[in-house]
């Protein structure tokens, strides 16, 4: 067993984990933050992606032990009280989800990808950059368009609120 | 997965004491141990976790000599600024290196260490003669690479850094599996100071390689157009469900070709 303590979506948490936990695990069955999906057992997915100190990483690939000290942002932290992150407004507005189960993992993904790119995005840098998240329902077409279109908005204002939300 | 217990490594003396104990293995982007250990395949008692340690993180530029550390991962290589004007051959080859989440945790120590047969830079130090330093000793990437998931490291040894010469031209050419994102043929060519050498992952039946057939046809002339016809052997090669051993021995002439066209460039 070892003390895991983190700040996960801005807050101060902390717990005994057996060492072996996933942060996955940690995060939904400790912290109660079910946002986070397990789709694969073999690491490619991207279901479960999380944000670890500011980088989009695989949370089923990683040891809540590995994290500790760290800062996480889930899927749960990115909107502001009833504010839809630009990223999740999008995807709403672009018919980017169908069944629901990647999108923790797009949108995670998304919000990296757009920070990491502050000059903007075309298709197929976005295309190239999902490679690590499938989805199952939409052919990704939605998907993309919906990452286009946030990055657009990101860029033209609300940048400082999804900074600091991502 | 199996109990473990997890200790992070403040040095790489702590961390070389803490791998003696029981059954332990060394965890660094864990993108190739973590998957291994959910599975079962990998159950050490141990984890030593080496992400931490500064002095094995980073890229360093000097003249024409690049060290990079251990722990560095995928990503900061592929955005590395130094690196892009020194070695732009190798910024390219980290860029390919699975996804944007595997790149952020993923490491060199651990793709070497590891030795996978398809992973991307073991063919990219063995074509630039590049030395592994680990904290016994420095191993020439020729001695260095032994077969598949095979290398000459002893029990609890560190990789800490790989240093190379930045080569006069180089260049890295993969064709993808699309699933899995690993090489089913990817071909590394670096021309420098000792003349010209070919690298090929993804396709060997005893792990990463360097084509005497292709290196022999290069050394004439450094141009694409030097490989019309150069046939490679398919013996030796590798023949799995996502490739057959002629497939990839034409494939190896394909990418050879490709990869001295973007050198060239
Ligand atoms: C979805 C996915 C796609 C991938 N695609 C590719 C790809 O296209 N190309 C590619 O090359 N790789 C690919 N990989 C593998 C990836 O590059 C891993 O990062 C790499 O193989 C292992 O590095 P790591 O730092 O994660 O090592 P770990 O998983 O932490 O360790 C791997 C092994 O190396 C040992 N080790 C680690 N560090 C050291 C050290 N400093 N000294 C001695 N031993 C050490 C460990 O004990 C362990 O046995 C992929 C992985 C995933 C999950
Ligand atoms: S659950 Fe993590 S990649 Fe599939
Ligand atoms: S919306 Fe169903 S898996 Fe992507």
């Amino acid at each position: 067993m070892s003390d895991v303590s983190l700040i996960v979506n801005g807050k101060r948490v902390s717990g005994a984990a057996e060492d072996r936990t996933l942060l996955v695990h940690f995060l939904r069955e400790n912290l109660g933050l079910t946002g986070t999906h397990v789709g694969c057992d073999t690491s490619q997915c991207g279901a479960c992606v999380v944000h670890v100190d500011g980088k989009a990483v695989k949370s089923c690939s990683m040891l809540a032990v590995q994290a500790s000290g760290s800062t996480v942002v889930t899927i749960e932290g990115l909107a502001n009280g009833a504010d839809l992150h630009p990223v999740q407004a999008a995807f709403r507005e672009h018919h980017g989800l169908q069944c629901g189960f990647c999108t923790p993992g797009m949108i995670m993904t998304a919000t990296d990808m757009i920070n990491r790119h502050p000059e903007g995005l075309d298709e197929a840098t976005v295309r190239t950059e999902l490679e690590g998240n499938i989805c199952r329902c939409t052919g990704y077409h939605n998907i993309v368009k919906a990452i286009l279109a946030a990055s657009k908005t990101m860029s033209k204002g609300s940048k400082g609120k999804a900074r600091q939300a991502a | 997965m199996y109990s473990v217990n997890y200790h992070r490594a403040a040095s790489v003396a702590d961390a070389a004491k803490l791998v003696k104990a029981g059954d332990a293995k060394l965890l660094s982007g864990g993108m190739t141990l973590i998957p291994a250990m959910k599975t079962r395949l990998a159950a050490p008692s141990d984890l030593v976790d080496l992400s931490k340690i500064k002095e094995l993180q980073g890229v360093k530029v000097s003249g024409k000599t690049v060290t990079i550390g251990a722990a560095t991962t995928h990503f900061d290589v592929a955005n590395d600024e130094k690196l892009k004007k020194a070695c732009p051959a190798l910024v390219h080859l980290a860029s390919l290196i699975g996804d944007p989440a595997v790149r952020h945790r993923g490491t060199i120590g651990g793709s070497i260490a590891n030795n996978d047969p398809a992973a991307d830079y073991p063919a990219a130090l063995l074509a630039l003669g590049a030395t592994i330093v680990t904290n016994k000793r420095q191993i020439a990437a020729d001695k260095f690479f032994m077969g598949l998931f095979e290398t000459s490291l002893k029990e609890g040894e560190i990789v800490t850094a790989v240093t190379f010469t930045a080569p006069a031209k180089a260049a890295y050419e993969k064709f993808r599996n699309p699933a899995s994102r690993y090489a089913i043929v990817g071909v590394f060519v670096a021309k420098g100071k000792d003349g010209v050498s070919v690298a090929v992952t993804g396709a060997g039946d005893d792990g990463v390689f360097r084509s005497k057939e292709i290196e022999a046809a290069l050394a004439k002339n450094f141009a694409a157009s030097a490989l019309e016809g150069v046939k490679v052997p398919a013996k030796n090669l590798m023949t799995d469900i996502h490739a057959s051993a002629d497939y990839r021995a034409n494939l190896i002439a394909v990418m050879a070709k490709r990869a001295v066209a973007a050198a060239n460039a």
